[in-house]
């Protein structure tokens, strides 16, 4: 289970890394979406992966650490809102810029070129 | 209610924010404008309370819903924490203050996000748990790209999207950290984590390094530190220059943050992790300095100046940061309150400048001249004079005392020569700014009209920070007194760690 777990997060790390590195903003936003997923799963593995222990604290002897669980629960919740707020300054950009790249080439370049 | 105090300031610009978004003060400018100013009085007013209580008894450890530490979080008021908020909530007063003549109304919502913000850098200042840290960073990051886009064109949107982008991988990276610092340790308690690194063994000395480590990349992100600063001259000079004066304290909470971590948790005690960060906060914080001065050097008007002299500010912070030892981080403080002020009077100056030099703005062009050369020119006199550090201001104060600190060590071959002709660098660039801003003038100069002078709110706001400068000279002994405490407490690490962890409401 460990090795599938950690492949896992480093998979959805290199594709989230690869992706940001793109220049446009779409791919941007999907590699920050992809990371922030790899960031959960990483966080939640930080109370160790562990199968057959109790949720809640007092039922029984044996039980899972319930912090990560919490933590994973708040960066999600992070995370959505930064995704969401990111998502509209693209499209902000989009229409500001006159186009969709990270690092907003002016339109005036592309227009000679047209011209 | 007294035995709340630490809570306060994080509490009082949440509840002012809420007020403000509620009908009467939505919906009428000058009651939001009265109300964003009040409530800004009474947090400065209850901080300064806080830091009278602390500094009378001692720090205060304040547990959330009195779950105990290490379990529950604390935020915990010690004399350092105290300090950045005081100086927190007074930036914030000037910033509603000067935006209260117009620049508030180019844009929705700017007072309750500005209180917004003051929340996020209070709870960062104030808190006691890295996770709560990661979650104080958000809320005061949410608040400043909200902030960064008010009064929005096209320049705002490129450098926003660059800067939300960096700082969300920021976050990421900030995650991991913790989780990786979390499983080994197993505490996220900046107190109890100090304790546990000492009892590290194994290969478990490496996790916690790398954790450590990517901290250390994040809060170099937020604090603008040399590979990762490139961010910063531009998203301060396309803001709105009252908003630049207010994110004037964001970089400084990047280098609280990494005076606490490295301090604290990997700092001596710390066993086979002892000052980890030690070498890569030293290289960078001198490669910060040079390439500050060069890029104050390069700038083509004042606003990018002034965000340069940002960057310049957090190398010598960083530097200081570096060293970890008593009367460098007392120096430290000092320079870090006197930068904050001074920085933030230069962005707010830079507005007034541009505004009454109509089409050349603030660039350092020739081109009409100022409507109140007088004013204008001794406030940018004061301001230039503290920032490069000629005497009689504080700027002076705190570069001898960061001079006489770096003596001792065999740094000094090193940092002196650095920082004296990074200074120099400064001066040359200030001068010639001045110059070309006040003096140089393009043709025969027509009648200002009388819209174009500075209102009786900015000019106050502009005055009330600069006085600081001076002030800090006339009052030094106390408050290097001051200093010196909260730099004594914060490298007292057991005595930290017991009020922590055994003390507690």
């Amino acid at each position: 289970m460990e090795l599938l777990y950690a492949s896992c997060v480093g998979i959805l790390v290199t594709c989230g890394i690869y992706l940001l590195l793109r220049a446009r903003t779409f791919p941007v936003v999907l590699g920050l979406t992809m990371l922030s997923y790899a960031v959960n799963l990483f966080l939640f593995s930080a109370g160790r992966l562990t199968i057959n222990k109790a949720v809640v604290l007092g039922t029984g002897a044996d039980y899972a650490d319930p912090l990560p669980q919490a933590l994973v629960l708040t960066a999600i919740v992070i995370g959505f809102a930064m995704t969401a707020f990111v998502v509209i300054l693209a499209i902000r950009g989009r229409a500001d810029l006159g186009n969709d790249h990270v690092d907003g080439h002016l339109v005036k370049s592309n227009s000679k070129e047209q011209k | 209610m007294i035995q709340h105090i630490a809570s306060w300031p994080v509490l009082l610009p949440m509840l002012a924010a809420i007020i403000l978004l509620l009908p009467p003060c939505g919906k009428s400018i000058p009651i939001r404008r009265v109300v964003s100013i009040v409530m800004s009085i009474i947090t400065a007013c209850v901080s300064v309370a806080l830091l009278i209580t602390v500094y009378k008894n001692g720090p205060i450890v304040y547990a959330i819903g009195d779950w105990q530490a290490p379990f529950g979080i604390v935020l915990v008021a010690d004399l350092l924490s105290v300090l950045m908020v005081v100086l927190t909530s007074f930036l914030a007063l000037t910033v509603a203050l000067y935006s209260s003549v117009g620049d508030d109304e180019k844009g929705s919502f700017f007072h309750p996000l500005v209180h917004f913000l003051v929340l996020g850098v209070n709870g960062a200042f104030l808190t006691g748990d890295l996770f709560n840290l990661f979650v104080f960073f958000e809320v005061l990051l949410i608040a400043s790209y909200a902030l960064l886009m008010h009064a929005g064109d096209k320049h705002k949107t490129r450098a926003a999207l660059q800067y939300v982008i960096l700082n969300l991988i920021g976050s990421s990276v900030f995650l991991i950290a913790l989780g990786i610092l979390y499983g080994v340790l197993g505490t996220l308690n900046i107190a109890d984590m100090s304790v546990k690194v000492s009892q590290l063994q194994g290969d478990d000395v490496f996790l916690a390094k790398i954790g450590g480590l990517l901290l250390l990349v994040v809060f170099a992100l937020k604090g603008a530190l040399l590979p990762l600063h490139l961010w910063l001259p531009n998203t301060y000079a396309s803001a709105m220059p009252v908003v630049a004066a207010l994110f004037a304290i964001m970089t400084k909470v990047g280098v609280y943050a990494m005076l606490r971590v490295y301090t604290v948790i990997f700092g001596e005690n710390a066993g086979p992790l002892n000052h980890m960060a030690q070498p890569w906060l030293w290289g960078l914080a001198i490669a910060t300095i040079v390439i500050g001065a060069i890029g104050v050097l390069a700038a083509q008007d004042l606003r990018k100046l002034t965000a340069n002299l940002v960057v310049v500010s957090v190398g010598t912070l960083v530097a200081l940061v570096a060293i970890q030892h008593v009367s460098a981080t007392a120096a430290l403080l000092y320079y870090l309150v006197h930068s904050t002020l001074v920085c933030a009077a230069l962005f707010l100056l830079a507005d007034l400048i541009s505004h009454q030099r109509g089409k050349v703005a603030d660039r350092l062009a020739p081109g009409r001249g100022v409507a109140q050369p007088v004013l204008l020119g001794a406030c940018f006199i004061v301001a230039a004079l503290a920032v490069v550090g000629m005497p009689p201001l504080s700027g002076f104060v705190g570069k001898v005392w960061i001079l006489k600190t770096t003596l001792d060590s065999e740094r000094a071959l090193i940092f002196w020569p650095v920082y004296l002709i990074a200074s120099f660098a400064l001066l040359v660039a200030l001068t010639r700014a001045g110059t070309s801003l006040f003096w140089e003038r393009k043709h025969q100069d027509r009648d200002h009209p009388v819209e174009d002078n500075a209102k009786p709110m900015q000019v106050i706001a502009v005055i009330a920070l600069l006085a600081g400068s001076p002030l800090m000279v006339i009052f030094g002994g106390p408050i290097t007194e001051y200093m010196i405490a909260a730099a004594t407490q914060l490298h007292d690490i057991t005595l930290g760690i017991n009020t922590v962890l055994k003390g507690g409401l």
